[in-house]
C-alpha cells in the first residue's frame, strides 16, 4: 500500500469511529430541517411548477450536508492534530504534498457524501422526487464535496486554534451555504439580493445539483458547471502550494 | 559517505512583535556523524539542539546551509532521506483515536511498508509493549507512550536513529530497557543521535559528542578525548559553610557539596588549605575522576559566545 492510501484510509477510519458524531448526527439535523421546513412551508411556497416545496427542498439540504461535512472533516482533523502535536507523525514521512491532498481531500469527500447519502436515504420517503439528470446529480455532488473539502483544508492549516476554525465555519461556510438557496429559489428574491446571490459559488453548487433532480434550475448546468469547476481547481491550487510550502505546518 | 552531514547550518526566527529582535537559535552549524556511531548533541536549554534536530527531520528549514542523510538533502530530496530517518520527538504526542497497534500500522503504511506486523510485534516485544498492543494510546502512562514514539520511529526500520531527550521524565526501568534496546541497534550498524540533559547517559554511550551553546558547537570530539582534555581529578567535599566569593568561582556547588578540579595533589593541598584559612570545615573529603558534566560545565564556562 503506497503512503497516501494509509494516510485516506486512517482518515476515513477516524471519522468511521465516531459516527455517531460526524454522520448520525448531521443526519438527524437535515432530517429535522426538512420536517419543520416542510411542514410550515409546504403549502406556502411554489418554487417550480409540479414539484411540491418539500422535495424542492430535500436536494438542497442533501448538498447542504454533503458541503458541510466535507468541509468539517478536513479542517477539524488537521487542527486537532496541530494542536494535539500528533501531526508530527505525518511530517516525518515522505508523503508528498500531493499525497496529503489526495488523502485529506479524498477522505472528507467520503465523509460529505456518506451524510448525504444518509440524508437522501431518510428524506426521499418525505417527497416525490425526480431524477431527470443522474449524472448531474453526481458530478455536482463530487465537485461540491472536493471544493469543501480542499477548503477545510485550507482552513485547517491557516487555524492554529479550534476558535479561528469555528469562526471560520460560522461566519463564512454557514452564511454561505444557508444563503445559497437551499430553501428557496434566488428567483423568489428582490433583485439586488439575486444579483448577490450569483456571486456564491454555493449557489451553483445547490443549483445544478437540484437541476439533477428537476430537469429545472435559476441558472443553466453548464454555467454552474464551470463556476463550481473553477472554484474547485482554485482552492486546490491554493491547499497544494500551502501543504508545498509547509505553510503553518514547517516552521 | 557520512550518515548525517550538516554543513553551515543557520536558523534565524523571525522577531515575534514588533520591537523583538530575530532569535538566531543556529549559527553556522557544521559537523559529520559517520555511519555506525552513537552521537550525543549536549547542550543547555536553548542552545538550538532541538532546532538542529527539526531540520535534520524537516519539521523546519533552514535559513541557511544544507543537511544530507546518506547524501540525499533533506529538503530537496526529502522522500529519500526520510525513510532513512527514525524520530522520536521530545514532546510525548499521541493520536487520541487509536490504538498501539493501529499507530505503529499506519506509520509503517505512511512509509510504504508493508505487511509488516512481524516487525511491529518484535518493537513491542522489545520495548515491553506487547500486553499494550490494543490498548488505546489514551489509556497508557506517559512511559508507555513514550515507548510507543520510539516503536513509531523504528517501525519502517531506518538505518538512522534519532532521539531527542528520549529519557526525559521516564523512570529508571524504562531507561534501561531502552539504552539496552538502542545500544543493540548500533551494534547491529544503526547510526544513532542522541540529545539529552542526563550527562551520565551520554558519557555512557555516545562514542562521539557536540557541546552546543547559544547556536554554536563549542566542543566536537570523541568521549574519551574530552574526559582527558578536563582537569583530570575533582576533589569533592561537603561545607558547614559559605566559601569566600574567590573560591566559589573556581567550584561546582550543589547545596552543601563542593567541587573543585584539580590536576595534582599540591592543587588538592592548596584547595584544601583556603578552606581552612576561611574558618571552614571539610567533611566527607573524596578525589574522584573528572566525569562528562565536569567537562560540560568547562566547555560552557569557557564558550563566551
Amino acid at each position: 500500500m503506497s503512503g497516501w492510501r494509509m494516510l485516506f484510509y486512517k482518515e476515513v477510519l477516524r471519522f468511521w469511529k465516531v459516527a455517531f458524531q460526524t454522520i448520525a448526527a448531521p443526519v438527524l439535523t437535515s432530517v429535522l430541517y426538512m420536517m419543520i421546513f416542510g411542514h410550515v412551508l409546504e403549502d406556502h411556497v411554489k418554487v417550480y411548477d409540479a414539484v411540491p416545496y418539500t422535495a424542492f427542498l430535500v436536494p438542497g439540504l442533501i448538498m447542504m450536508s454533503v458541503l458541510q461535512n466535507a468541509f468539517a472533516n478536513s479542517s477539524s482533523s488537521l487542527v486537532q492534530s496541530k494542536i494535539m502535536g500528533n501531526l508530527v507523525f505525518l511530517l516525518l514521512t515522505p508523503l508528498s504534498h500531493w499525497h496529503w491532498f489526495v488523502a485529506y481531500v479524498g477522505s472528507s469527500m467520503l465523509r460529505g457524501l456518506a451524510v448525504g447519502m444518509g440524508v437522501f436515504a431518510v428524506t426521499v420517503w418525505f417527497a416525490p422526487l425526480q431524477y431527470q439528470a443522474p449524472l448531474w446529480i453526481l458530478a455536482f455532488a463530487l465537485l461540491g464535496a472536493g471544493l469543501l473539502s480542499a477548503m477545510g483544508l485550507v482552513a485547517g492549516l491557516w487555524s492554529e486554534k479550534f476558535d479561528q476554525m469555528a469562526a471560520f465555519q460560522s461566519f463564512v461556510i454557514m452564511p454561505m451555504t444557508f444563503l445559497s438557496g437551499v430553501f428557496y429559489s434566488i428567483h423568489s428574491l428582490p433583485v439586488f439580493w439575486q444579483k448577490l446571490s450569483h456571486l456564491n459559488p454555493f449557489f451553483y453548487m445547490i443549483d445544478g445539483f437540484r437541476y439533477g433532480f428537476f430537469g429545472q434550475s435559476d441558472v443553466s448546468p453548464w454555467v454552474s458547471l464551470a463556476v463550481v469547476s473553477v472554484a474547485f481547481l482554485a482552492v486546490s491550487i491554493l491547499a497544494i502550494q500551502l501543504l508545498k510550502s509547509g505553510y503553518k505546518i514547517r516552521g | 559517505m557520512p550518515a548525517i552531514s550538516f554543513q553551515s547550518v543557520s536558523k534565524t526566527f523571525p522577531a515575534k512583535s514588533a520591537g523583538s529582535q530575530p532569535f538566531k537559535a543556529l549559527n553556522n552549524v557544521s559537523f559529520d556523524i559517520a555511519e555506525g556511531e552513537f552521537f550525543g548533541l549536549l547542550g543547555p536549554n536553548g542552545a538550538g539542539k532541538t532546532t538542529l534536530i527539526s531540520i535534520l527531520a524537516g519539521l523546519t528549514k533552514a535559513t541557511d546551509g544544507r543537511v544530507l542523510v546518506h547524501g540525499h538533502d533533506v529538503q530537496k530530496d526529502y522522500a529519500q532521506s526520510r525513510r532513512m530517518l527514525g524520530v522520536v520527538p521530545q514532546e510525548l504526542v499521541f493520536d487520541p483515536f487509536f490504538s498501539v497497534r493501529e499507530a505503529l500500522r499506519f506509520q509503517s503504511g505512511y512509509f510504504g511498508v508493508k505487511k509488516n506486523d512481524a516487525w511491529i510485534d518484535e518493537l513491542l516485544t522489545h520495548l515491553g509493549l506487547t500486553d499494550k498492543a490494543n490498548a488505546n494510546m489514551r489509556q497508557l502512562s506517559g512511559g508507555m507512550k513514550r515507548r510507543v514514539l520510539v516503536a513509531q520511529a523504528l517501525v519502517h526500520k531506518p538505518s538512522v536513529i534519532v532521539l531527542d531527550e528520549p529519557t526525559a521524565g521516564v523512570d529508571v526501568e524504562l531507561r534501561q530497557t531502552l539504552w539496552q534496546f538502542i545500544a543493540n541497534l548500533n551494534r547491529e550498524g544503526h547510526t544513532v543521535l542522541l540529545t539529552t540533559h542526563y550527562l551520565e547517559e551520554a558519557e555512557a554511550l555516545c562514542g562521539r559528542l557536540a557541546m552546543l551553546k547559544q547556536g554554536r558547537v563549542l566542543a566536537l570530539a570523541s568521549t574519551s578525548e574530552l574526559l582527558k582534555s578536563a582537569a583530570s581529578n575533582v576533589l569533592r567535599f561537603k561545607l558547614n559553610g559559605q566559601l569566600p566569593e574567590a573560591l566559589a568561582s573556581k567550584a561546582r556547588i550543589t547545596g552543601r557539596i563542593v567541587q573543585f578540579p584539580a590536576k595534582d595533589a599540591l592543587d588538592i593541598e592548596n584547595y584544601l588549605a583556603a578552606v581552612r584559612q576561611a574558618g571552614l570545615t571539610a567533611e566527607d573529603i573524596e578525589i574522584r575522576k573528572a566525569d562528562l558534566e565536569d567537562v560540560f560545565l568547562d566547555v560552557m564556562a569557557e564558550g563566551k559566545v
